[in-house]
Protein backbone atom coordinates (compact mmCIF):
# COMPACT_ATOMS: atom_id res chain seq x y z
CA UNK A 1 0.00 0.00 0.00
CA UNK A 2 1.28 3.46 -0.79
CA UNK A 3 1.35 6.61 1.47
CA UNK A 4 -1.59 8.03 -0.58
CA UNK A 5 -3.52 4.48 -0.43
CA UNK A 6 -2.93 4.73 3.52
CA UNK A 7 -4.56 8.45 3.26
CA UNK A 8 -7.85 7.67 1.88
CA UNK A 9 -8.40 4.25 3.41
CA UNK A 10 -7.77 6.28 6.29
CA UNK A 11 -10.33 9.34 5.55
CA UNK A 12 -12.85 6.60 4.13
CA UNK A 13 -14.23 6.01 7.53
CA UNK A 14 -16.57 8.48 9.42
CA UNK A 15 -15.46 7.84 12.99
CA UNK A 16 -12.12 8.40 11.95
CA UNK A 17 -12.50 11.79 10.47
CA UNK A 18 -14.75 12.42 13.47
CA UNK A 19 -11.94 11.85 15.70
CA UNK A 20 -9.40 14.41 13.05
CA UNK A 21 -12.47 17.07 13.43
CA UNK A 22 -11.90 17.12 17.04
CA UNK A 23 -8.28 17.33 16.72
CA UNK A 24 -8.78 20.37 14.39
CA UNK A 25 -10.94 22.19 17.17
CA UNK A 26 -8.51 21.27 19.49
CA UNK A 27 -5.21 19.60 18.92
CA UNK A 28 -2.92 17.48 21.39
CA UNK A 29 -5.47 15.21 23.04
CA UNK A 30 -5.30 12.26 25.12
CA UNK A 31 -6.90 9.10 24.46
CA UNK A 32 -9.10 8.94 26.93
CA UNK A 33 -10.52 12.53 26.21
CA UNK A 34 -11.00 11.46 22.28
CA UNK A 35 -12.57 8.10 23.71
CA UNK A 36 -15.07 10.60 26.11
CA UNK A 37 -16.65 12.10 22.51
CA UNK A 38 -17.80 8.82 21.04
CA UNK A 39 -20.17 5.52 22.23
CA UNK A 40 -17.29 3.10 21.27
CA UNK A 41 -15.08 0.72 23.16
CA UNK A 42 -11.57 2.12 24.47
CA UNK A 43 -10.13 -0.76 21.96
CA UNK A 44 -11.82 0.29 19.20
CA UNK A 45 -10.76 3.99 19.46
CA UNK A 46 -7.22 2.70 19.80
CA UNK A 47 -8.01 0.80 16.57
CA UNK A 48 -9.15 4.21 14.84
CA UNK A 49 -6.01 6.14 16.13
CA UNK A 50 -3.57 3.50 14.90
CA UNK A 51 -5.05 3.70 11.17
CA UNK A 52 -5.05 7.40 11.53
CA UNK A 53 -1.27 6.96 12.98
CA UNK A 54 -0.20 4.55 10.19
CA UNK A 55 -1.49 7.11 7.15
CA UNK A 56 0.40 9.63 9.59
CA UNK A 57 -2.95 12.06 9.73
CA UNK A 58 -2.22 11.90 13.59
CA UNK A 59 1.00 12.50 15.18
CA UNK A 60 1.47 11.13 19.00
CA UNK A 61 3.85 12.59 21.47
CA UNK A 62 4.55 12.30 24.89
CA UNK A 63 3.92 14.68 27.40
CA UNK A 64 5.17 13.77 30.81
CA UNK A 65 2.80 10.46 31.71
CA UNK A 66 0.49 11.32 28.92
CA UNK A 67 0.17 10.80 25.25
CA UNK A 68 -0.74 13.25 23.12
CA UNK A 69 -2.43 13.08 19.53
CA UNK A 70 -1.68 16.11 17.25
CA UNK A 71 -3.46 16.76 13.66
CA UNK A 72 -0.83 16.20 11.08
CA UNK A 73 -2.42 17.70 7.89
CA UNK A 74 0.75 17.58 5.67
CA UNK A 75 -0.52 14.21 4.23
CA UNK A 76 -3.55 15.74 3.16
CA UNK A 77 -1.72 19.03 1.79
CA UNK A 78 0.47 16.62 -0.29
CA UNK A 79 -2.54 15.55 -2.04
CA UNK A 80 -3.63 18.71 -2.63
CA UNK A 81 -0.84 19.80 -3.81
CA UNK A 82 -0.31 17.17 -6.23
CA UNK A 83 -3.62 18.59 -8.40
CA UNK A 84 -3.72 22.05 -7.29
CA UNK A 85 -1.03 23.84 -8.35
CA UNK A 86 -0.56 27.94 -7.76
CA UNK A 87 -2.55 29.08 -10.02
CA UNK A 88 -5.47 26.99 -9.50
CA UNK A 89 -5.32 27.60 -5.72
CA UNK A 90 -6.84 31.15 -6.00
CA UNK A 91 -9.82 29.76 -7.42
CA UNK A 92 -10.43 26.65 -5.79
CA UNK A 93 -9.90 28.85 -2.73
CA UNK A 94 -12.92 31.69 -4.03
CA UNK A 95 -15.17 29.27 -5.28
CA UNK A 96 -14.75 26.53 -1.63
CA UNK A 97 -15.26 30.40 0.22
CA UNK A 98 -18.56 31.32 -2.03
CA UNK A 99 -19.97 27.77 -1.00
CA UNK A 100 -19.47 28.53 2.51
CA UNK A 101 -20.54 32.10 2.68
CA UNK A 102 -24.26 31.02 1.05
CA UNK A 103 -25.10 28.15 2.74
CA UNK A 104 -24.41 30.07 5.87
CA UNK A 105 -26.82 32.73 4.51
CA UNK A 106 -29.48 30.01 4.23
CA UNK A 107 -28.70 28.18 7.47
CA UNK B 1 -4.01 20.10 34.22
CA UNK B 2 -4.51 23.37 32.94
CA UNK B 3 -0.66 23.41 31.96
CA UNK B 4 -1.34 20.47 30.13
CA UNK B 5 -4.44 22.19 28.36
CA UNK B 6 -2.09 25.32 27.10
CA UNK B 7 1.10 22.94 26.15
CA UNK B 8 -1.85 21.23 23.76
CA UNK B 9 -3.80 23.97 22.38
CA UNK B 10 -0.16 26.03 21.36
CA UNK B 11 2.10 23.52 20.12
CA UNK B 12 1.59 22.04 16.11
CA UNK B 13 3.02 19.10 15.25
CA UNK B 14 3.80 18.32 11.17
CA UNK B 15 5.58 15.54 9.84
CA UNK B 16 6.99 13.95 6.78
CA UNK B 17 8.32 11.17 5.05
CA UNK B 18 11.09 11.78 2.62
CA UNK B 19 12.98 9.76 0.68
CA UNK B 20 16.34 11.33 1.12
CA UNK B 21 19.24 10.71 3.52
CA UNK B 22 19.10 12.65 6.93
CA UNK B 23 21.90 14.49 5.72
CA UNK B 24 20.24 15.80 2.69
CA UNK B 25 17.33 17.11 4.98
CA UNK B 26 19.45 18.87 7.97
CA UNK B 27 21.37 20.71 4.80
CA UNK B 28 17.62 21.57 3.56
CA UNK B 29 16.99 22.96 6.38
CA UNK B 30 20.23 24.85 7.61
CA UNK B 31 22.11 25.41 4.23
CA UNK B 32 21.32 28.75 2.55
CA UNK B 33 21.63 27.14 -0.82
CA UNK B 34 19.18 24.98 -0.03
CA UNK B 35 16.42 26.96 2.48
CA UNK B 36 16.10 29.50 -1.05
CA UNK B 37 14.43 26.67 -2.91
CA UNK B 38 11.44 25.52 -1.36
CA UNK B 39 8.16 27.29 0.73
CA UNK B 40 8.79 30.70 1.64
CA UNK B 41 11.79 31.06 0.06
CA UNK B 42 15.13 32.95 1.72
CA UNK B 43 18.57 32.21 2.87
CA UNK B 44 18.82 30.91 6.51
CA UNK B 45 22.34 31.92 8.34
CA UNK B 46 22.98 29.59 11.08
CA UNK B 47 25.70 29.67 13.85
CA UNK B 48 24.64 26.13 14.73
CA UNK B 49 25.78 25.64 18.57
CA UNK B 50 23.78 26.31 21.27
CA UNK B 51 23.35 30.09 22.13
CA UNK B 52 24.33 30.86 17.94
CA UNK B 53 22.61 33.19 16.18
CA UNK B 54 19.91 32.42 13.17
CA UNK B 55 18.70 34.74 11.07
CA UNK B 56 16.63 34.18 7.71
CA UNK B 57 17.34 36.75 4.80
CA UNK B 58 14.19 37.36 2.76
CA UNK B 59 14.30 35.93 -0.84
CA UNK B 60 15.46 37.99 -3.48
CA UNK B 61 11.63 38.39 -4.55
CA UNK B 62 10.54 39.88 -1.44
CA UNK B 63 13.44 41.72 -1.57
CA UNK B 64 12.77 43.54 -4.47
CA UNK B 65 9.27 43.85 -3.20
CA UNK B 66 10.43 46.16 -0.19
CA UNK B 67 10.34 43.42 2.48
CA UNK B 68 13.22 43.56 5.56
CA UNK B 69 16.11 42.24 5.26
CA UNK B 70 15.65 40.19 8.21
CA UNK B 71 12.73 37.48 7.80
CA UNK B 72 13.01 35.70 11.00
CA UNK B 73 15.53 35.71 13.91
CA UNK B 74 16.15 33.47 16.81
CA UNK B 75 18.80 31.65 18.39
CA UNK B 76 19.90 28.34 18.50
CA UNK B 77 19.66 26.08 21.45
CA UNK B 78 20.23 22.31 20.60
CA UNK B 79 21.85 21.44 17.30
CA UNK B 80 22.36 17.84 16.55
CA UNK B 81 23.43 17.10 13.24
CA UNK B 82 21.76 15.46 11.28
CA UNK B 83 19.66 14.59 13.82
CA UNK B 84 17.96 17.27 15.76
CA UNK B 85 17.97 20.58 15.68
CA UNK B 86 16.52 23.24 18.31
CA UNK B 87 16.11 27.05 18.56
CA UNK B 88 13.84 30.18 18.88
CA UNK B 89 12.23 31.64 16.03
CA UNK B 90 10.17 34.77 15.44
CA UNK B 91 9.23 36.37 12.47
CA UNK B 92 11.12 39.77 12.48
CA UNK B 93 9.52 40.77 9.01
CA UNK B 94 5.94 41.09 10.39
CA UNK B 95 5.36 43.44 13.26
CA UNK B 96 2.86 42.41 14.65
CA UNK B 97 4.04 38.39 15.13
CA UNK B 98 7.23 40.30 16.35
CA UNK B 99 5.74 41.56 18.90
CA UNK B 100 4.01 38.12 20.00
CA UNK B 101 8.10 37.63 20.89
CA UNK B 102 10.11 34.25 20.35
CA UNK B 103 8.51 30.74 19.25
CA UNK B 104 9.96 27.56 20.28
CA UNK B 105 11.29 25.49 17.06
CA UNK B 106 11.56 21.65 17.14
CA UNK B 107 13.17 19.80 13.77
CA UNK B 108 13.62 16.01 14.37
CA UNK B 109 15.10 13.85 11.80
CA UNK B 110 15.09 9.89 11.99
CA UNK B 111 16.31 7.70 9.65
CA UNK B 112 13.72 4.61 8.61
CA UNK B 113 13.72 1.98 6.56
CA UNK B 114 14.05 2.11 2.40
CA UNK B 115 16.09 4.77 2.27
CA UNK B 116 12.81 6.59 3.76
CA UNK B 117 13.73 9.77 6.43
CA UNK B 118 10.66 11.12 9.13
CA UNK B 119 11.01 14.72 9.16
CA UNK B 120 8.77 16.03 12.46
CA UNK B 121 8.99 19.58 13.57
CA UNK B 122 7.11 20.58 16.67
CA UNK B 123 6.31 24.31 16.96
CA UNK B 124 5.68 25.89 20.28
CA UNK B 125 3.70 28.98 19.95
CA UNK B 126 2.49 29.90 23.33
CA UNK B 127 1.93 33.64 23.91
CA UNK B 128 1.87 33.60 19.80
CA UNK B 129 -1.99 33.27 18.33
CA UNK B 130 -1.50 35.19 15.34
CA UNK B 131 1.74 33.30 14.42
CA UNK B 132 0.18 30.14 15.15
CA UNK B 133 -2.86 31.20 12.87
CA UNK B 134 -0.27 31.74 10.39
CA UNK B 135 1.80 28.27 10.18
CA UNK B 136 -0.73 26.78 10.31
CA UNK B 137 -2.11 27.79 6.86
CA UNK B 138 -5.34 29.79 8.14
CA UNK B 139 -3.88 32.70 6.48
CA UNK B 140 -3.60 31.60 3.02
CA UNK B 141 -6.33 33.18 1.33
CA UNK B 142 -4.54 36.36 2.04
CA UNK B 143 -1.74 35.09 0.48
CA UNK B 144 0.50 34.40 3.50
CA UNK B 145 1.19 31.21 2.26
CA UNK B 146 0.49 27.83 3.46
CA UNK B 147 2.29 27.15 6.65
CA UNK B 148 4.39 24.74 7.53
CA UNK B 149 2.44 21.79 5.73
CA UNK B 150 2.77 23.74 2.91
CA UNK B 151 6.33 24.24 3.17
CA UNK B 152 7.14 20.32 4.23
CA UNK B 153 5.10 19.42 1.07
CA UNK B 154 7.29 21.56 -1.11
CA UNK B 155 10.44 20.22 0.60
CA UNK B 156 9.68 16.82 0.30
CA UNK B 157 9.17 17.36 -3.67
CA UNK B 158 12.53 19.47 -4.12
CA UNK B 159 14.40 16.35 -2.29
CA UNK B 160 12.95 13.86 -4.48
CA UNK B 161 12.11 15.26 -7.74
CA UNK B 162 15.27 18.04 -7.66
CA UNK B 163 12.30 20.88 -8.47
CA UNK B 164 9.93 22.50 -5.99
CA UNK B 165 6.21 23.16 -6.43
CA UNK B 166 6.68 26.28 -6.57
CA UNK B 167 8.74 26.19 -9.77
CA UNK B 168 11.58 28.18 -8.20
CA UNK B 169 15.14 27.99 -9.53
CA UNK B 170 18.87 28.41 -8.21
CA UNK B 171 19.10 32.58 -7.61
CA UNK B 172 21.98 33.79 -9.77
CA UNK B 173 23.39 36.31 -7.23
CA UNK B 174 24.07 34.77 -4.12
CA UNK B 175 22.52 36.78 -1.22
CA UNK B 176 23.35 34.64 2.03
CA UNK B 177 24.77 36.03 5.56
CA UNK B 178 28.47 34.07 6.33
CA UNK B 179 29.39 33.20 9.59
CA UNK B 180 32.49 35.23 11.12
CA UNK B 181 34.75 31.65 12.18
CA UNK B 182 36.35 34.29 15.03
CA UNK B 183 33.40 35.62 16.73
CA UNK B 184 30.55 33.64 15.22
CA UNK B 185 28.68 36.33 14.61
CA UNK B 186 26.55 36.75 11.59
CA UNK B 187 27.11 39.03 8.85
CA UNK B 188 24.05 39.72 7.29
CA UNK B 189 24.20 40.71 3.05
CA UNK B 190 21.95 43.19 2.85
CA UNK B 191 19.60 43.34 -0.09
CA UNK B 192 20.75 46.97 -1.58
CA UNK B 193 24.44 45.95 -1.70
CA UNK B 194 23.35 43.04 -4.15
CA UNK B 195 21.52 45.71 -6.10
CA UNK B 196 17.81 43.87 -5.34
CA UNK B 197 16.80 46.45 -3.14
CA UNK B 198 16.27 49.42 -5.69
CA UNK B 199 13.55 50.58 -8.08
Amino acid sequence: MTDDDRVFKALADPTRRFLLDRLFVRDGRTLTELESELEMTRFGVMKHLRLLEDASLVVTRRSGREKLHFLNPVPIRLIHDRWIDKYTERRVSALAELKHGLEEEMA
Amino acid sequence: MTTTMETTVTTQVYRVYIKARPEAIWNAITDPAWTDRYGYGGRAAYDLRPGGAYRLLASEARCSMGAPDVAVDGEVIEADPPRKLVQTWRLAMDPESAAEGFTRLTYEIEEGKGGVTKLTVIHELEGAPKLAALVAGGMEDEGAGGGWSWVLSDLKTLLETGEAFQGRVEPAVPNEGSLDPINGEVTLRICSEVGLGEK
